[in-house]
């Protein structure tokens, strides 16, 4: 009986990284379903020339905050369903008996789903800030404040992820959680952008965001933890 | 109820599901080698008593100890030494079978024994579906797949949550097997089954959870 107890322990790089290549494989063998949020992010903000006419001037003032925006309402249309796969078929239950931290288990699967859902947008940015007659000055600033805003809002939409796990049609509610939260990151990161359209400074709204990534990172993987505990807990 | 040598023993949990009471001062004591199941008709709590055991539900009142010390306080410890295999698989349906043990694997174990996981797919008649997704397996062969972490995770504590489900004779036969085996190495089992078990060796316990319980 006590032979078994003196088994190695398992290092925390360990379970984080089998949880993530595990979570990015079963994201490539559906990947057309994680395609979804780029393609709605590309069409909303295709939308906006068409609906509001092609003056370059009128679209460069306001191209920063449509593509922040659709990036937020891209994000939050993925996150419904970050952790109710594993909900569905019993995973989830297993990370948390698995006796390891479930706050590295859920860290690695908000990590994966950034890659599968807020990447795409990171990169496709650039050309949709051309497509809006953003200047060239402005898309680096832009890439790397939807890197760090999508990031946040990984972090942070996963808490409502997992605080809506066993509500039945939970989309409008981690909406109306995760949105106030997110709102600081939306003003921030268009901010950014906005500021060097007006050829100011951007980097203090970045280190804002650089800010609240690093806070996001340490303290949501916690909350994410304790919210599963209880959505698992309460059963179907 | 509880023995001197009882490694998990529960004391008198209770546990509301709104108004109606599901489990009513159960108590209940399990020590090494033993083989305990838990019977009781529809509705009279199983699933509700061996998820409060495993600690994934909390009772409203009592607690569970393993080795002296309430799970609560220390739940990892308990974990490591815990295989819980509830109604629902746990098994990804996008992966092979191989992949989804193999996850499970490396995330409880240090360096886990790989020629041993294809030994236990091919026992349970996966070895030539284990590179297939698991969605295209039957319910059956789903089940089978999260058997294999019976062999696969050296572990004191099996809670397993209707084992049979889904299982034809030869399932039933390789699980009864495991059982025993464990039992006789020194673990424990807890698990309930609304099939008739043919434990041959090694009579199991049981502890009756009657109707009574249900109503408040």
């Amino acid at each position: 009986m006590s032979t078994e107890q003196e088994t190695p322990t398992v290092g925390i790089w360990q379970v984080f990284s089998t949880v993530f290549v595990r979570d990015l494989r079963i994201a490539f063998s559906s990947w057309s379903e994680g395609l979804n949020p780029l393609l709605f992010f590309v069409l909303v903000v295709s939308l906006f020339p068409l609906g509001i006419g092609p003056d370059p001037r009128l679209l460069s003032s306001i191209g920063p905050g449509v593509i922040w925006v659709s990036a937020l309402l891209a994000m939050l249309m993925s996150l419904d369903g970050l952790f109710a796969a594993d909900h569905r078929d019993g995973t989830l239950e297993q990370w948390v008996l698995s006796g390891q931290p479930l706050s590295i288990i859920a860290l690695a699967k908000v990590c994966t789903h950034w890659v599968r859902s807020g990447l795409p947008l990171v990169l496709m940015s650039p050309l949709l800030g051309v497509f809006l007659n953003l200047p060239t000055t402005a898309l680096p600033v832009l890439v790397v404040s939807l890197l760090l805003g999508t990031m946040i809002l990984s972090l942070v939409g996963a808490i409502g992820s997992a605080l809506t796990l066993t509500v039945k049609q939970g989309g409008v509610l981690l909406a109306l959680l995760v949105l106030p939260l997110s709102v600081p990151v939306l003003i921030f990161g268009a901010a950014a952008v906005q500021a060097v359209v007006e050829q100011r400074e951007a980097l203090g709204q970045l280190a804002l965001l650089g800010g609240g990534v690093m806070g996001a990172l340490a303290l949501a993987p916690v909350g994410i933890a304790a919210a599963l505990r209880v959505g698992v807990s309460s059963g179907d | 109820m509880t023995s001197v040598d009882a490694v998990l023993s529960a004391i008198d949990l209770t546990s509301w599901r709104g108004e109606t009471c599901v489990l009513n001062e159960v108590s209940l004591s399990l020590s090494a080698g033993q083989i305990l199941q838990v019977v009781g008709p529809n509705g009279s709590g199983k699933t509700t008593l061996l998820r409060t055991l495993a600690g994934l539900a909390l009772p409203d009142d009592g607690q569970v100890m393993w080795q002296g010390n309430n799970i609560e306080h220390d739940r990892s410890t308990f974990q490591s030494q815990l295989l819980y295999l509830g109604h629902k698989p746990g098994v990804s349906g996008a992966l092979t079978p191989r992949e989804n043990l193999l996850a499970f694997l490396h995330v409880r174990q240090a360096s886990p024994d790989l020629t041993q996981l294809d030994d236990a797919l091919d026992a349970l008649a996966l070895g030539e579906r284990k590179e297939l997704p698991c969605r295209w397996l039957s319910a059956g062969q789903q089940r089978r797949v999260a058997l294999a972490r019976l062999v696969l995770e050296p572990v004191n504590l099996w809670i397993l949550d209707e084992p049979l489900n889904a299982l034809d004779v030869d399932g039933i036969a390789w699980v009864v097997d495991r059982i025993e085996e464990h039992a006789e190495r020194g673990g424990m089992v807890l698990f309930t089954t609304h099939q008739p078990m043919p434990l041959v060796r090694r009579q199991a316990q049981q502890v009756l959870l009657s109707e009574v319980e249900m109503s408040s």
